[in-house]
């Protein structure tokens, strides 16, 4: 499946919408694939300071559990409370309405987005581990 | 003994494996294998292993004595009709992770977590822990947890084996623990409490009712309160289960977390063990709860179906950051509870209650009418209480002994101040005769204490 | 076939009709006679049954269950083998039974006798110096080994040492006990041949190195040869090794994990020594430890005194709690007592050449299912197993999309309970089979050509077998509904929904 494009991708399956200094994150369709139904979403708060590639928070499936973790630094702003009432929306919209936490970018964003994929590279990353 | 293979089974399955003998299959390493012979009992026909338990069994002569012993674990009637807990379907199944064929053991577990939940007035309960005291701890830990801080302030009224376990866990969680004293009546003392928690560092305030001197021992309203603003959760601690027959549940004197013990429904006394310990909490730490829980879903065309759940808190995967290690639980005691809660209903349940009320107050005034025995405290108890009496509780329980009574526990073995006490416990088990037996005997002591 | 019914009971508590209940025991008096008002609660509404319609309740929850006095269990690392009857008679004896746990010891010198002598075998049996049966269960009694393991370092001075090291390979408890320690886990990845590596062990251990975690056999069913050379490793390094015994059935008589080098162990005596397993518990866990662990273990422990020897009358049995550097109790009063006495039951009725049996047959019936099932089902590990082997489905998936689950369900429809799926996690589409010893090779042969028959119809009609159960009492359950709008209690209607 192509990834949609303009997003940055993480190696643990999250990607960011970057818009001015604010950043959008959530987990990938191939992430709420491998966990199967989600039950369960645990964020961050907001205030909540964060570094790139830290855990902030859990993802739980029916049989498994996934440790969620920041693709890049900076101070949570809001979070998306409809997951509260119907984690589902995971699994159903993992690009859209399934969005995760929202940060305002801090720090050197040139040489976090060095850490991160483009689509291509993150599809190219996909096809490895199916392997 | 009880392997089913004939030598022939034997050789056909070796021939198929490709092994020459069981010892060249079984074969290990030489420098790990076996080389002294074991130290075992010989191997017994099930005709003598059946007279040699029988021996061993007569040796505990104190079953034959009256009992006025309690203390964390109760005498109570225990109608034959539990014996359905021994069914093979029950007995010898395993966890029910296939659910579409343990029906019957999720639907039991789903009971008794209802059972709980209405006993102790709170939203949710676990499928039970390992006993009473473990129970504190775990809800120690959902504290701790809960709140980031690592102080628990113990009352020095909870059960002493329960602190002693609190005590063992704390050493691994980097947890301190303080107590809150007792009063002179044999209650927990609040008087303390609103300096200690402004030093905001307290996870937990754990305190039992009825206490483990059978007072009742609710924290008042303002207690309550103070520990609620202080963000600390109050943990209610219930060793004498049927006791929630009747007084307040937990919930209703402000405990978020409810634990204890239900080996008081019907679970054999069996020398401590295996009994039967639950928890229970509100809805906001529902995600905290350790151990297994049961929920209530559909299969595919619909019908009703019971599942394990939210077994992502659970350490067959969460691993290391898992709410808590237990695996096994103790399922069977649980079920047996719940047999025992359905046996006898809410009219049995509450005609046993006020049994035990009567038998134990019937207890103490026969205790107290003996020149020299007070009652101790003058709180409200449920079935156990707190006799002082002439000299040394050691040696007046010695003296009942000898008159084939079990008079109650010796209290100094915990409390320095209460060396001139016995923990005295009824039950509907409680007889006339047994209480007339120990009047008369108690009769004998003043004489010897004065002789002294 | 045997399989469950599929007869519905309500709830109890959708059942029942105020005053119905069978009056067992009777009072003239009520609580408001002896407490004070406020003292007495006026919420609690419980249901009132029948005896007759109690009864038909749970016989009939009983009859929609599959134990092992149903069917065959192949239920790998659980152990799922007879139950022998006698235990339970034993542990009913009034003696035992009745006993209350502060009954003064010279009053109980039968159940001290019975948990003295348990102790005494098992320390023979397992190579250690002495155990302690406080512990509930498996998991109860790694919490305790690592506690007891944090009390001889401290005490030692070397507060760095706090890393526990599992294999990848370890059950789930061996993790989350390190972590209730305040222990940080690492894991080490096994080798080709499924085995812990020996080379990676020694990078992995350091000054930081508490304890290493293992199971021997391990959870694929393989001995650790190397064992006494990682041992030796890890003892090197100033670690403590830490025998996981569920998988103990495998070797009792052959050899011993103190003769492989371990310092503590525990035992699922719901596992090897016939416990009965009630649903999920209650299980028992003793745990070992080797002579300089022995000051720490849990109070209370039973000392016998008098002359060394067979016991006699001139000896004496009582609970010793004057241990100044034990880690302290771990539950309530003494032991799952009851379970001690079935499992020494169970010790007496085979001795030690009876229990060395017990293995050797266990490992035989685990060999000849792994050998016919390798016939047409991928086992990863083609070598001689002990009581438990792997195979996987995960070349099944590729070709049919029928997963390990999918033939655990399938089995289910056919009167056999499924081994254990999807552990350990190193095996995709994982299946771990342990037949135990008390099964006839009539019981295995059928099993095989049972799952034989599975496998082809995977590859006839797939749908068959992603759509079983269907001859259970229930399909397959909506799990993401139960995890999502947990309703994990019967709600009274007035109060609405929960």
């Amino acid at each position: 499946m192509a990834q949609p494009q303009g997003l940055l991708y993480s190696k643990e399956h999250e990607w960011a919408k970057v818009e001015g200094d604010v950043a959008t994150v959530g987990i990938t369709d191939y992430a709420q694939q491998s966990l199967g139904d989600i039950v369960f979403v645990e964020l961050p708060k907001v205030g909540a300071k964060v570094d790139q590639g830290g855990n902030v928070g859990v993802v739980e499936s029916v049989k498994a559990v996934s440790d969620l973790f920041t693709p890049l630094s900076g101070e949570v702003v809001e979070v998306n409370t409809a997951l509260e009432d119907d984690p589902s929306l995971v699994n159903r919209e993992p690009f859209g309405g399934g969005w995760m936490f929202k940060i305002k970018v801090s720090g050197d964003l040139s040489s976090q987005r060095s850490k991160l994929l483009d689509a291509s590279s993150y599809e190219a990353l996909i096809r490895e581990s199916e392997h | 003994m009880y392997t089913p293979h004939t030598d022939r089974d034997i050789q056909e399955m070796l021939a198929v494996v490709g092994a020459p003998s069981l010892e060249a299959l079984a074969r290990v390493p030489d420098e790990v294998a076996l080389k002294a012979p074991l130290d075992l009992p010989p191997a017994l026909a099930e005709i003598d292993l059946m007279r040699r338990f029988e021996q061993l069994a007569a040796r505990n002569t104190g079953t034959g004595y009256r009992q006025f012993l309690g203390a964390g674990a109760y005498r109570h009637y225990v109608p034959p009709v539990l014996g359905l807990a021994m069914r093979g379907e029950f007995l010898t199944a395993y966890t029910p992770y296939q659910a579409e064929v343990s029906q019957g053991s999720l639907q039991a577990i789903y009971e008794w977590q209802t059972y709980i939940c209405l006993l102790t007035g709170l939203d949710v309960a676990n499928a039970s822990v390992y006993d009473g005291a473990t129970a504190t701890a775990e809800a120690a830990i959902m504290a701790i947890n809960a709140t980031g801080h690592r102080t628990l302030l113990v009352s020095r009224a909870v059960h002493p084996n329960y602190r002693a376990v609190l005590r063992t866990y704390a050493e691994g969680l980097d947890a301190t623990i303080e107590e809150l004293p007792l009063t002179a009546g044999g209650l927990t003392d609040w008087s303390q409490l609103a300096s200690r928690l402004a030093r905001n560092d307290v996870a937990a305030v754990v305190v039992q009712s009825p206490n483990f001197f059978g007072n009742v021992d609710q924290p008042p309203a303002q207690a309550q309160q103070a520990i609620r603003d202080a963000g600390a959760l109050l943990i209610g601690v219930v060793a004498e289960v049927l006791s929630l027959a009747v007084l307040p549940p937990p919930a209703r004197w402000g405990a978020e977390i409810a634990v204890g013990e239900a080996q008081s429904f019907g679970v054999a006394l069996a020398y401590g063990g295996p009994y039967a310990g639950f928890m229970a909490t509100t809805k906001e730490h529902l995600r905290r709860l350790p151990g297994r829980l049961v929920g209530k879903s559909v299969d595919a065309q619909g019908r009703t179906a019971y599942v394990l759940t939210m077994q992502a808190r659970e350490q067959h995967i969460r691993r290391e950051k898992a709410t808590s290690n237990i695996c096994t639980n103790q399922a069977h005691c649980a079920l047996i509870a719940t047999m025992y809660l359905a046996a006898v209903g809410d009219t049995g349940l509450r005609a046993i209650a006020a049994e035990n009320l009567r038998r134990s107050r019937q207890l103490a005034t026969a205790a107290a009418n003996i020149s020299g025995f007070r009652l101790a405290h003058e709180a409200p108890f449920f079935n156990e209480f707190v006799v002082r009496v002439p000299g040394r509780a050691a040696d007046v329980l010695e003296l009942l002994e000898r008159n084939g009574i079990l008079g109650g526990v010796d209290l100094g073995r915990w409390y320095p101040e209460y060396t001139d006490a016995i923990l005295m416990t009824a039950t509907e088990l409680t007889t006339d005769d047994d209480i007339q037996a120990l009047a008369n005997a108690l009769q004998e002591v003043p004489a010897r204490a004065a002789a002294v | 076939m045997p399989l469950p019914s599929s007869t519905q009971t309500p709830l109890l508590f959708e059942q029942g009709k105020p005053g119905r209940a069978t009056p067992y025991v009777t009072s003239s008096a009520s609580a408001e006679q002896f407490l004070p008002k406020e003292l007495v609660r006026d919420d609690l509404q419980l249901p009132d049954l029948p005896e007759l319609e109690m009864v038909r309740h749970f016989t009939r929850l009983s009859q929609k269950n599959f134990g092992i006095d149903l069917g065959f269990y192949p239920l790998g690392s659980c152990t799922m083998k007879h139950n022998p009857k006698v235990n339970d008679a034993v542990a009913a004896l009034p003696g035992f039974r009745d006993l209350h746990p502060y009954v003064p010891d010279h009053l109980a010198q039968g159940a001290l006798q019975v948990m003295w002598e348990l102790e005494r075998a098992l320390s023979s049996l397992f190579g250690m110096a002495a155990f302690s049966l406080n512990p509930s269960a498996g998991a109860h009694a790694e919490l305790t080994a690592l506690l007891i393991a944090k009390a001889y370092f401290k005490e030692r001075g070397e507060r760095g040492r706090t890393t526990v090291i599992v294999p990848d390979t370890a059950h789930g408890t061996n993790p989350a006990s390190a972590a209730m320690v305040g222990y940080k886990v690492v894991s080490l990845k096994s080798k080709e041949n499924g085995r812990v590596d020996p080379e990676e062990m020694r990078k992995a251990v350091g000054t930081d190195t508490a304890v290493c975690m293992m199971t021997n056999p391990n959870t694929l069913g393989l001995f650790e040869d190397e064992i006494a050379a990682i041992a030796r490793i890890v003892h090197e390094a100033g670690g403590l090794m830490y025998y996981d015994g569920a998988n103990a059935n495998a070797l009792m008589g052959i050899t011993r994990p103190g003769d492989m080098g371990f310092d503590l162990m525990h035992l699922n005596t719901h596992k090897t020594f016939t416990i009965p397993h009630g649903g999920g518990g209650a299980g028992h866990g003793p745990v070992g430890v080797a002579k300089h662990l022995v000051a720490y273990l849990p109070t209370p422990i039973v000392v016998r005194e008098g002359p060394e020897g067979p016991t006699t009358e001139k000896h004496t049995f009582r609970l010793d709690f004057d241990r100044p550097r034990s880690v302290g109790p771990v539950r309530s009063f003494w032991s799952n007592f009851a379970h001690a006495v079935r499992a020494l039951a169970y010790i007496y009725a085979n001795g030690a050449r009876g229990l060395r049996r017990v293995s050797e047959l266990a490992i035989l019936n685990a060999n000849y299912l792994r050998v016919k099932i390798a016939e047409f089902l991928t086992v990863p590990y083609d070598e001689v197993c002990r009581h438990e082997f792997v195979a996987s489905a995960q070349d099944l998936k590729r070709e049919t999309g029928v997963r390990a689950l999918d033939l655990a369900k399938g089995l289910l429809d056919n009167g056999y309970m499924a081994p254990t799926v999807y552990f350990p996690l190193i095996v995709p589409e994982c299946m771990m089979i342990e037949p135990t010893e008390t099964e006839t090779k009539e019981t295995l042969d059928a099993f095989v050509e049972t799952l034989r028959s599975l496998v082809e119809t995977a590859r006839r009609d797939p749908d068959a077998l992603l759509s079983a159960p269907q001859r259970t009492p229930v399909g397959r359950i909506d799990e993401a509904r139960a995890a999502r709008q947990p309703d994990l209690r019967w709600m009274p209607a007035e109060t609405g929904v929960h």
